[in-house]
């Protein structure tokens, strides 16, 4: 268990929220956008009880995801998800090997798991996940290509976004691994 | 209970303790007392009855491991057969507790191997497990035949395949709902050929498949079966022969309950379950579609507990299933059925004491449907013995609460989700303070509270004020100000649980209940105001509290994100990882 990845602590933390600012900014501003973000309603009525906490920024749109919120548990949340579709499945590709695999999202609990899976299909070492630094030390980097259309670092995003949002991973290795590692 | 009998004997001349009853007998009467707060009470009469009751005592239950140690436990009951122990605290549910906090179990496991050799049962809750750990309790306890996890972590099948091959007495497997590294299905077939004593098997949140053959045998020479909950790799006709071999079952977890059959196929399955006649709690129904329902329909008639949360049934499915559960006592599904399915619940179900409405898509913000304060109004009207609901909504309006506890004065457990953080009543725009002050003013005998949506202290004050029987309650996102917390610390005399998330309490809050916290089990507070010299004053004003922070490694700055505070005989423990600071 000593070699779960450290970042899931991280992932955890207000840090992996979406926010207006760069990281590193006062904890207070995060605070208050992690609660004031959710709200359907107009955010006059909500900023006056943000208020406490000092900020009345407007908060980005109501996409981001409050941790733990609504508190339901992952073995519940996991099935939801399975109760209309058998699997997501998306397909794994490694800089330099010859075929692609295939793994099912859904099996995993979160991105150490799904991390380890990895090491363990392609024989190689990931190493730690960093907010600021991506897998610094490492060779490689799993990345992933989302919604949009664009490759992301595996781990930026919460477990939940992550599943609902990744079409297909790609295992990057030597120098591009080591640019994203530049902090992003 | 009261040592009433001492004033009933004649004076005695010379000691005044009761002589009368031999030790044996007294011992064998206790033995007959089960339950833990009645024993609590017997073992502080006298230091007799202490002795006997500890003695007689054969389960132990430990709300929060950290409480006890189990050197201390085994001192003082020598005879315990079945353990009951929760770990972490409850928000680690929710991912609000970082990985490897602990609670794992190995350290009691080693206690009670050399202290407890006859152990039979242990139930665990939210506790760390590894497979070693499996693979050791199997070996160690001959006589084990019980074992049940619910939100643990740590293991994976591996750790299964070892009870299923050690344990020759074992009558009850339950692991539903954990953190499982599901690797696959082989654990099943362990079990030996020889092995006929089970009675509960519950896999039903595993993804592999596993050997329906080595099921399909583990079924039929097991004679005594009660309790069977399959998982989602085993198909309607497999669980069709599943039937076939236990018509005696009384609880049932299918698994997927769509599949293309023949008209045969489907009769035969029809027939299975018209030959169960004793299911009195059915669950699983993946992708269950108003299709194959119908072969539910004579099962049903006795059914107590009907679980369809893993089902997105609408409401015409869920009301032409309902006609025939009249006996229903619990319910669970999921917002899918809508409020057109909660007014089937009202008007079928009259005996109803429990339901909980899950979110289908509980991130999904642009969500237009799931159920409102209609929903929840037309339940309450046709279930006036309702007393427990858990209740997921996007909207909800003072009035309407109002209105469920007016329907429904019995509640014990109110578990009220507005799903968005801090939103008002809908309709009026106002916070949702007097839904809560109604809840508490009307429901005396509640016991658990969880609020949401726009709340400001007043809801505490209501809380602190009304709900003399409140003994857990869960914050989130609520109140303005310290203020409200204190209200709540000086007004709840039974409260034992609270944990609270991302509200304005702080230092003074948290110090108010200097008082209080030794006669709770805990306290979570986590992204609230509360910083570390708070937290050190605590700890420094009550040593008997563990008073602990969860802070990221390398963040040095003031603020106790996460606080966790509990009474304890053990002293701090011993055993915490780098970012858990005991103070």
């Amino acid at each position: 268990m000593e070699n779960k990845v450290a970042f899931e602590n991280d992932l955890n933390l207000k840090d992996t929220e979406l926010r207006l600012g760069l990281p590193g900014r006062e904890e207070e501003e995060q605070k208050a956008l992690v609660s004031c973000k959710n709200n359907k309603r107009p955010l006059s009525e909500a900023s006056e009880d943000c208020g406490t906490k000092g900020s009345k920024e407007s908060a980005p749109p109501a996409k981001a995801k409050i941790v733990g919120w609504p508190p339901i548990r992952s073995y519940r949340k996991n099935s939801l998800q399975e109760s209309d579709a058998s699997g997501i499945y998306v397909k794994v590709s490694m800089d330099g090997a010859p075929y692609l695999r295939k793994i099912d999202l859904k099996v995993y609990n979160g991105y150490s798991e799904l991390l380890k899976a990895l090491e363990n299909m392609f024989k190689l070492t990931i190493g730690q996940y960093n907010e600021r630094e991506g897998y610094k030390g490492s060779e490689f980097a799993p990345t992933y290509e989302d919604k949009d259309g664009d490759w992301m670092l595996v781990g930026d995003v919460p477990w939940d976004m992550f599943m609902t949002s990744c079409k297909r991973l790609r295992i990057m290795k030597g120098s591009e691994a080591r640019g994203l590692g530049c902090g992003v | 209970m009261e040592c009433k009998r001492k004033k009933e004997w004649p004076e005695s001349n010379d000691s005044n303790r009761p002589t009368t009853f031999p030790d044996e007998v007294l011992e064998r009467v206790l033995s007959l007392l089960k339950s833990h707060k009645d024993r609590s009470s017997v073992s502080l009469v006298c230091k007799d009855w202490y002795n006997a009751e500890r003695w007689s005592r054969s389960h132990v239950f430990i709300g929060n491991c950290y409480s006890v140690s189990p050197e201390i436990l085994t001192r003082r009951f020598p005879n315990i057969r079945s353990v009951t122990l929760k770990g972490k605290p409850r928000f680690s549910d929710f991912n609000l507790v970082p990985p490897n906090w602990g609670a794992d179990i190995h350290s009691w496991l080693l206690v009670f191997a050399k202290k407890y050799p006859l152990l039979q049962e242990l139930k665990l809750k939210r506790m760390t497990v590894t497979d070693e750990s499996f693979e050791f309790l199997s070996l160690s306890f001959p006589n084990f035949k019980v074992l049940s996890l619910l939100s643990c972590d740590g293991f994976s099948t591996d750790g299964l395949a070892a009870i299923a091959t050690n344990c020759k007495n074992l009558t009850e497997l339950d692991i539903q709902e954990n953190g499982i590294d599901d690797k696959n299905g082989n654990w099943l077939s362990c079990f030996p050929e020889s092995f006929t004593s089970l009675e509960v098997l519950n896999f039903a949140n595993l993804h592999s498949d596993v050997n329906f053959d080595a099921l399909e045998r583990l079924v039929s020479r097991c004679k005594s079966f009660k309790t069977l909950k399959v998982n989602k790799s085993i198909t309607l006709e497999q669980l069709q022969r599943l039937l076939v071999h236990a018509p005696q079952l009384v609880e049932l977890g299918t698994g997927i309950f769509s599949q293309e059959l023949t008209a045969q196929q489907y009769s035969e399955l029809e027939t299975a379950f018209n030959n169960c006649k004793n299911i009195h709690t059915l669950s699983g129904l993946w992708t269950a579609t108003a299709q194959f329902l119908p072969v539910l329909y004579r099962a049903c008639a006795n059914l107590t507990f009907l679980n369809l949360s893993y089902s997105t049934l609408d409401g015409d499915d869920l009301a032409k299933l309902l006609v025939h559960c009249p006996n229903l006592r619990r319910l669970w599904v999921l917002d899918t059925v809508e409020d057109k399915g909660l007014e089937a619940v009202g008007s079928y179900c009259p005996l109803l004491e429990e339901l909980r409405v899950f979110p289908a898509d509980p991130y999904d913000q642009d969500v237009v449907h799931g159920v409102t304060e209609a929903g929840f109004i037309a339940v309450s009207g046709g279930c006036p013995r309702l007393h427990y609901v858990l209740y997921f909504c996007h909207q909800m309006t003072n009035a309407a609460v109002a209105t469920v506890v007016q329907n429904c004065p019995d509640f014990t457990h109110f578990r009220l989700c507005i799903m968005n953080p801090h939103q008002p009543d809908y309709l009026t725009d106002e916070p949702m303070d007097e839904a809560f002050g109604a809840v508490v003013k009307t429901c005396t005998k509640l016991q658990r509270l969880a609020v949401s949506g726009l709340l400001t202290d007043l809801t505490f004050e209501y809380i602190g004020k009304y709900a003399k029987n409140l003994e857990t309650l869960s914050v989130a996102f609520a109140g303005n100000s310290d203020w409200g917390m204190q209200c709540v610390l000086e007004g709840c005399p039974k409260l034992r649980k609270l944990e609270i998330r991302d509200s304005p309490f702080g230092n003074a809050a948290l110090l108010s209940g200097l008082e209080k916290y030794e006669s709770m089990r805990s306290l979570w507070m986590s992204d609230c105001n509360v910083t570390m010299n708070g937290a050190r004053l605590l700890a420094k004003e009550m040593p008997r509290l563990n008073v602990e922070v969860i802070k990221e490694e390398g963040i040095n700055n003031s603020k106790a994100d996460k606080i966790y505070v509990y009474r304890s005989v053990a002293g701090p423990r011993r055993d915490a990882p780098p970012f858990v600071f005991t103070l």
